[in-house]
Formats: C-alpha cells, sequence, structure tokens
C-alpha cells in the first residue's frame, strides 16, 4: 500500500474510532463531579490509619503498593533491554581507542555545572525521603539525582570518563533499589502475614520518620529510579561517544 | 464544556496514533507514541477531579477539606516515569536498527532478516 | 471547570498536534519538550502537584537528553 493510501486509510478509520471514543465518553460522570467511593474513603481514613496527610504516596506505596511492585519491574525489565540492545560490541570497542574528537566545554559551562552537581543531588534525596510530606517522592526524586550525573556529563567531566559514572555501580544502585523494595514487600509478609502491609512504627503525622513503611518505599524507588534512569543515560552516551568504526 | 477534557484526551490519542501510522523516522515515532500515551494521563485526571477539591495532601489544610481522587493520580504518576524508560527502550531499537540496516524509515525496514 | 483549565487543555491539544506534524526528530525534540511543560501546567490546574513534578522532571531530563543522543547517534553513521 502506498503511504497515500496508507494515510487516507488511517484518517477515516482514526476519524471513525474518535467518533465512538467521543460517543463513549459522553457516558461518563461530567468532569467535576468525582462520584466514586475510594477518594473519599481515602481522605477519611489514611490520616488515622497512616499518620501521614500525603494521600497520593500512601495509595502508591502502601494501598496500591502491589501496582508500584509491578511497575518497579517494568522499569528493571526496560532498562535491562537498553542495555542489552547497547552493549558495545568487542568489534566495536577494539577500533575505539583514540581521544574523542568532541570539543570541551565552555569555562562558564563547566564552572557551573561543577557548582551543581551537589546540590542537585541533595535536592533530589530531599525530594526522595519527603515523599511522604510533600508531594513529590521516590519516582520524581530519582529522576532529579539522575539528572545530576548528566549535568556531570555537560560538565565536560563524561569527555574524560567517557561515560556519565561507572556502569558497575550504577547498575549495582538500581538493582538495591528493585530489590530493596522486593525485600520490603517480604518483610512485610514475613512480619504481618500479608505482603506489603506497613508493619514499621508509624510515629507521629508530619515527622520525616513516620509512616511505617512509606518513606522506607521511597528511598527503595528512588534508588532504582535513579539508577536506571543514570543507567540509561550512560549507555546512550557510551554508544553516542563511540567513534564510528567506518 | 464538561467534556471538554475526555474529547482532548480523545484527540491526544487520536492525533498521536495517526502519527506512528505515518511516520516517515523511527525517533518521530516514538515521540508521537508518547503523546498518545499523555493522552490516558489526561483522561485519567480528568475522571478524578473534584470541583473545589484541593490537591490531596494535607499537609497544611485541615483533614476535612474535600479533595480531588489521588487514586488516578498515583497511577499516573508512576506511568509517566515509566513510560518514559519506555520511551528509552524504543529509541535503543531504533538506534540499533539504524546500524544494522542502515535506515531509519519504518517503510525501509520491512524485510525479515536473519 | 474553570478558564485556567479549559485554556491549559487547549494548549495541550494545540502542542501534541504540532508535536506530531514536526516531522524532523531534532525540532521535534524541542516541541516535546515544550509539550511536557504544557502537561505539566495542565497537571497543576487539576490539582495534581506529584504528577506535575514527574512530568517536568521527566519531561526536562529524560525525553530530550535521550532523543538528541539517539540522534547523535544515527547522523554519526550517515556521515
Amino acid at each position: 500500500m502506498t503511504r497515500r493510501a496508507r494515510s487516507f486509510v488511517a484518517l477515516a478509520a482514526l476519524g471513525v474510532l474518535g467518533a465512538v471514543l467521543v460517543v463513549a465518553v459522553t457516558g461518563l460522570e461530567p468532569f467535576g463531579h468525582y462520584p466514586g467511593p475510594y477518594g473519599d474513603v481515602l481522605a477519611k481514613v489514611v490520616p488515622d490509619e497512616r499518620h501521614t496527610g500525603q494521600l497520593v504516596a500512601a495509595t502508591v506505596f502502601d494501598y496500591r503498593g502491589f501496582d508500584t511492585l509491578g511497575e518497579e519491574m517494568i522499569l528493571f525489565a526496560a532498562v535491562c533491554g537498553c542495555a542489552a540492545l547497547l552493549r558495545v560490541l568487542r568489534s566495536e570497542r577494539e577500533e575505539d581507542e583514540g581521544a574523542p574528537a568532541r570539543p570541551v566545554p565552555s569555562f562558564a559551562a563547566r564552572a557551573m555545572s561543577a557548582a551543581l552537581v551537589g546540590p542537585v543531588m541533595v535536592l533530589g534525596a530531599y525530594v526522595v525521603a519527603h515523599g511522604h510530606l510533600t508531594p513529590g517522592g521516590g519516582f520524581s526524586g530519582g529522576v532529579v539525582v539522575a539528572g545530576a550525573l548528566l549535568l556531570a556529563y555537560a560538565g565536560g567531566q563524561g569527555l574524560r570518563l567517557r561515560r556519565v559514572g561507572s556502569i558497575t555501580m550504577l547498575e549495582g544502585t538500581e538493582a538495591l533499589g528493585a530489590a530493596g523494595f522486593l525485600a520490603l514487600a517480604l518483610a512485610g509478609l514475613i512480619a504481618t502475614g500479608a505482603l506489603l502491609k506497613n508493619f514499621l512504627a508509624l510515629g507521629t503525622s508530619g515527622m520525616l520518620l513516620s509512616a511505617g513503611t512509606i518513606p522506607v518505599g521511597n528511598v527503595a524507588v528512588g534508588l532504582e529510579v535513579a539508577g536506571a534512569v543514570a543507567l540509561v543515560f550512560s549507555e546512550f552516551l557510551e554508544q553516542a561517544l563511540l567513534e564510528d568504526p567506518e | 464544556m464538561s467534556l471538554l477534557a475526555y474529547v482532548v484526551a480523545v484527540w491526544l490519542f487520536v492525533v498521536g496514533i495517526y502519527g506512528v501510522v505515518t511516520s516517515r523516522h523511527l525517533v518521530h515515532l516514538v515521540m508521537c507514541l508518547s503523546v498518545a500515551q499523555a493522552s490516558t494521563y489526561v483522561l485519567l485526571l480528568g475522571i478524578g477531579y473534584r470541583k473545589g477539591g484541593q490537591a490531596p495532601i494535607f499537609g497544611d489544610i485541615p483533614s476535612s477539606t474535600p479533595v480531588v481522587d489521588p487514586v488516578v493520580q498515583a497511577l499516573t504518576l508512576t506511568d509517566v516515569v515509566v513510560g518514559a524508560t519506555v520511551s528509552a527502550l524504543l529509541l535503543a531499537l531504533a538506534v540499533q536498527a539504524h546500524k544494522r540496516f542502515g535506515s531509519v524509515d519504518p517503510d525501509e525496514l520491512n524485510a525479515l532478516r536473519g | 471547570m474553570t478558564f485556567l483549565q479549559a485554556t491549559c487543555l487547549l494548549v495541550v491539544a494545540v502542542l501534541g498536534t504540532l508535536v506530531v506534524a514536526t516531522r524532523d526528530p531534532l525540532r521535534q525534540a524541542a516541541v516535546t519538550g515544550i509539550f511536557g511543560l504544557g502537561l505539566a501546567a495542565l497537571f497543576l490546574a487539576v490539582e495534581a502537584p506529584d504528577v506535575a513534578l514527574s512530568q517536568i522532571v521527566v519531561g526536562a531530563i529524560v525525553v530530550p537528553v535521550l532523543v538528541l543522543l539517539a540522534m547523535a547517534k544515527i547522523r554519526e553513521h550517515d556521515e
């Protein structure tokens, strides 16, 4: 089928699909009239049961922690796939012994990046640690920490090392995060007989060490996401910085 | 007017899929797929919104204020990060396809070669 | 639905169409970044700060960088 014909067929089919979907969404509750019971139940129950005000974090790591376990495994599998696809073949590595031809960044870029790597890492750690008190949590904070590593590359450090960070260390961090979340789930099973049950002391609402296993889950997810994103960056950079073997 | 959020979600989905079908560059295809993914975020958050509701975090507001639904926000939150990683996997596939077959045009990558 | 939410929804719809309409991947990376920003504004308007944070961070750090690196690798082979 030629490109034009495919375009027309797609337009027609998608037009029909769009019309059907629009008819379908008229059956939903009007925007702003949230009917369902779960949000109200959570709002009533969570501050007492878990000593935290962050309903979203409580949902992600406690009430619907099983879904997060599945998402962790998706993340892990996707990064394994990336690493397998982008591995540097031995033939490519042998032809790549020369110095890189990329220009060194300007002094301003290097100075700013060097100055900001530390604060960005601390910011990421702060977002991860306060996930049960403020918006944020393991997922956002983990990506911020990986962004700090990318900043190190942009500042020129990667040009000498040819990669963002030691690949083994990044793989170790990611595996530690994934295993940590799994261990948390199993520990709940061992301690109380229910997988992912919140079994640590609940503490007072608003303190940093409160809400039981939710901050622990945040840290585990933060480690995994940071390791995963930094590993993906590292793999792509290593590929992109290789001299073309032809 | 109350349907605008849902109609925008449907529009994003349809536009994203059209981009995937008529794409001529694998990297362009991956980004159109991410637009289609964004439509699900818009739909989910549109369903959970409550008129006059606050963000579902009781940090400094009393526990009795009406809040929007936290369950759909939990689903979308994990999905945003994981979806970006899956896009990374697809980009890695595109890079390898270019390395092996010399082309990133989906129309030219149609032969099964061993 | 407030005026702010309606505006954010329309902006997101227009930006989504622009992302698909931009054929060159390098330009599309920039438009995708702006689309992510529009999405984050929409998420904030619908009272979802967690999701907005994740979207800002992912849309600004992960997606454009990966697209640029993939394009660097692909173009290097073309030359």
